[in-house]
């Protein structure tokens, strides 16, 4: 069954990585719903994180082709569940309208937004949260004449994740242990060995 | 000026011709990035560089005039012929193959051999020269994005815009193009880069990338899953690639298959691991594949698949392979476990090291009866298919009979090149091997026009072996400009082309699919031995059995490259054929 899943990344900083990347999904003509590149726990190393709607066979074969470049360090992937994450949203809305029509106070609170800016001209909203939720402050807006709307990619935290400084630590060594070479495959032996 | 020139030779001088040597640290010198580049080509061992020079990647050309006695620039013709050569040199020899070219149009010839290289993992280093950095994205004179180009295929590439990088980067190239599942690796270097005079401190060799981990941890419990498997099958059968041959394990794959007494078939670029005449030899799989290992994979208790990695011309179609085995994989690449067959065991290593972990757990076997299932099958496609290709009845020649007549002059010794289509799953059908590293031919790209350049290279890659080419009439009309290399190169390579007078596998397949509706598969040729011979190379046509022999013997004791042109039947079709889209045990004798 396709589904949201959430792959991320841990990369080298490298001029090119980004399209290395992307080409194995486009390569099998599958569309990335969203994607950000960000700094991570660790200084000099890049945190990819890309969101595609797939099934589970073809998202473990995506992830094993990017782990195989060679700049990549480790990449992962999870299901919503496995994660929390946020996009954030800002909505450009014409102040004299919001201000005459609007309990802003109130829409600010019952959505988790702030006001960024606030000219005489427009005032800018943000928030951030789930798709629905910013989703939903648009609808709010639009009767208001909204004026401009952008949602960032997403960035997600693994949940169960200790983090990346071990494992670095064990791939600055020329012989790495197996937990550092872990492989998705390997280690779930026991739920793929099925005919 | 001068004093400049000599302390950089003292350097040179303490570089030794063996692979990846670290060079003497001082005194520091300043040289060109170019020499940087060059330094680093002999450091690493490299003797012959196949290229062709243009205005980005003169500095390096400049720089090599002086290098000329220690590195052995070849000219060829066209830049795919480069990177063919290249890849022919690294298939023959084992070591990385070294291409040089210039920008724009230069790289851009390059993408063919590229991807050729890239899905049949052959190590490479690419040098391309770029326009000055400050010219990048501007459209300036042969520029183009090569590293977005080429990044598909390419293990891995990189631009280098200061030359104080370079040293660094290539020895990362070349770390990176051999080990693991090697590959090709491109490094594009501006020509500011290039002129850049620098510090130089030696070269290092690179022995670690943390983000790249070429060489799997073994792990115990799967070497035991599988030997237990093994040990407990009833009809084990290993399948086998290029893999054996990439990790130097063709003695420890021999051990293994003799331990387990397990009849074995190879894959077109698994061939020649294996010597042709051993009993444990079974055959060529896939679509041109013997008629054995097709049918009894899907017979099989226990499939073993070493170094190869499950392509749709082995497979046929996939929902009707093996369903009835259990598989078990041995790969160097994670990726490739479970990627086109689902794994009951992934040994997931080098074969190197995985193959014997597994010989010395496993039990001295032989399985008398199920050998003879592959040896009926033998028979049958002997009588059905192989008898008439051999020792024809009609009098047109066959290619069949070109190569069995070929194996009796060479006796298996010599290295077969072939280009891409009938002849050539012929040639692989029939050809025979005494010797790993043997069989150069394009096997995932499918490349016409790949073995003539090929042969060339695989001629500096081995030297004291003969090299045949066996060329199709069209294919050979793809990169009939190298014979000017070889003109040139005085490299002694015989080329055979099999003469059909068609575009023959596409006819074959119009034939008995698209109702002999020959659509532009009739193609004419020019009088090949009068080509050759204005290339001053020496040739003969022949079109009769009585002529054959003395003919083939004739090529091969002429002194230097010799091109012979063999009529052979025109309408004469390859068998067996899984026909596309069909399983492996529904292979057509007819
Ligand atoms: C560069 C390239 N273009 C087209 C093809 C498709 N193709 C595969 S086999 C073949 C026919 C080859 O004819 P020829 O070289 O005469 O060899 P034959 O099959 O007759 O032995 C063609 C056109 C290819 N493999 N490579």
């Amino acid at each position: 069954m396709k589904q949201e899943y959430t792959v991320t990344v841990y990369t080298e900083n490298q001029v090119g990585l980004l399209n290395r990347i992307a080409i194995i999904f486009s390569r099998r003509k599958i569309n990335i719903e969203s994607l950000n590149t960000s700094p991570s726990e660790i200084e000099g190393i890049h945190r990819f994180t890309i969101v595609i709607n797939e099934i589970e066979d073809v998202v473990r074969k995506l992830v094993r082709q990017i782990e195989k470049q060679v700049d990549v360090l480790k990449a992962y992937f999870n299901t919503n569940d496995q994660i929390v994450w946020q996009e954030l949203a800002l909505y450009k809305v014409p102040t004299d309208e919001i201000a005459e029509k609007v309990k802003v106070e109130r829409l600010l609170r019952e959505h988790g937004a702030r006001a960024v800016v606030i000219r005489k001209d427009y005032t800018i909203f943000e928030t951030s949260g789930h798709r629905e939720e910013t989703d939903k402050l648009i609808s709010v807006l639009e009767p208001f004449g909204l004026i401009e709307f952008v949602r960032s990619a997403r960035v997600a935290i693994i949940k169960e994740s200790a983090g990346f400084h071990l494992k670095l630590r064990e791939f600055e060594q020329a012989e790495p242990s197996e937990e550092a070479v872990e492989n998705e495959y390997l280690d779930q032996g026991k739920d793929v060995f099925v005919m | 000026m001068a004093g400049g020139l000599r302390s950089k030779i003292i350097v040179m001088e303490t570089i030794e011709l063996k692979p990846a040597t670290e060079t003497k640290k001082e005194p520091t010198t300043t040289i060109s990035g170019s020499e940087a580049v060059l330094n680093a080509m002999i450091a690493e061992g490299v003797q012959t560089i196949f290229g062709y020079p243009g205005g980005a990647i003169m500095p390096i050309y400049d720089a090599l005039y002086d290098y000329s006695t220690r590195l052995n620039h070849i000219l060829v013709r066209h830049e795919q012929g480069g990177i063919h050569a290249a890849q022919g040199f690294a298939r023959s020899s084992g070591k990385t193959g070294v291409v040089f070219a210039t920008s724009g149009p230069g790289a851009t010839n390059l993408v063919t051999g590229l991807a050729d290289a890239m899905i049949d993992s052959t190590p490479l280093v690419c040098i391309t020269g770029q326009v000055f950095a400050h010219l990048l994205g501007t459209d300036a004179f042969q520029e183009t994005d090569v590293i977005n180009i080429t990044t598909p295929v390419t293990k891995w590439n990189y631009q280098v815009t200061d030359a104080t990088e370079i040293p660094t980067v290539l020895a990362k190239a070349f770390y990176i193009a051999k080990t693991g599942r090697p590959g090709p690796v491109l490094i594009d270097i501006t020509k500011n880069a290039q002129i850049q005079q620098f510090e130089y401190n030696g070269y290092t060799p690179c022995t670690h990338i943390r983000s790249y981990r070429p060489k799997p941890v073994v792990r115990k419990k799967y070497i035991e899953e599988a030997a237990k498997l093994i040990n407990e099958a009833e009809r084990p059968f290993v399948i086998f690639g290029q893999g054996v041959i990439l990790g130097k394990a063709e003695k420890e794959f021999k051990a293994f298959i003799e331990k387990a007494g397990i009849p074995s078939a190879w894959t077109i670029l698994g061939l020649s691991a294996l010597p042709s005449d051993h009993p444990l030899n079974t055959g060529m799989l896939g679509m041109h594949g013997n008629y054995g290992p097709n049918v009894l994979t899907n017979e099989c208790d226990v499939l073993i698949a070493v170094g190869m990695r499950f392509d749709d011309r082995v497979t046929g179609r996939l929902d009707k392979y093996a369903k009835q085995a259990k598989v078990i994989h041995l790969d160097i690449d994670p990726s490739e476990i479970d990627k086109n067959v689902k794994t009951t065991v992934p040994v997931w290593g080098d074969c190197k090291e995985t193959l014997p972990m597994l010989t010395a757990l496993l039990e001295q076997k032989m399985y008398p009866q199920w050998l003879q299932r592959f040896k009926d099958c033998t028979q049958k496609e002997e009588e059905e298919v192989i008898r008439e290709e051999l020792n024809p009845s009609g009098d047109i020649l066959t290619m069949g009979e070109v190569i069995n007549t070929l194996n009796e002059i060479t006796k298996g010794d010599a290295i077969i090149v072939t280009d891409v289509g009938q002849h050539q799953m012929v040639a692989c059908r029939y050809a025979k091997f005494n010797k790993s590293k043997s069989n150069v031919t394009s096997g995932g790209l499918g490349t016409m026009g790949f073995a003539l350049p090929a042969a060339i290279g695989a001629k500096f890659g081995a030297p004291e072996r003969d090299v045949i080419a066996i060329i199709g009439d069209g294919g050979f009309q793809m990169t009939i400009q190298e014979l000017g290399t070889i003109m040139q190169s005085n490299v002694n390579v015989k080329i055979i082309i099999l003469n059909n007078r068609f575009l023959g596998m596409v006819r074959q397949w119009q034939q008995l699919f698209n109702e002999r509706r020959y659509s532009f598969v009739d193609i004419q040729s020019p009088d090949f031995v009068a080509v050759a011979k204005g290339y001053r190379i020496e040739g003969k046509m022949v079109s009769e059995r009585k002529d054959l022999k003395g003919a083939l013997q004739e090529m091969l004791t002429h002194p230097g490259a010799y091109l012979l042109e063999i009529m052979v039947g025109k309408e004469n079709n390859v068998f067996p054929m899984v026909p596309q889209g069909c399983g492996v045990s529904e292979i057509r004798l007819k």
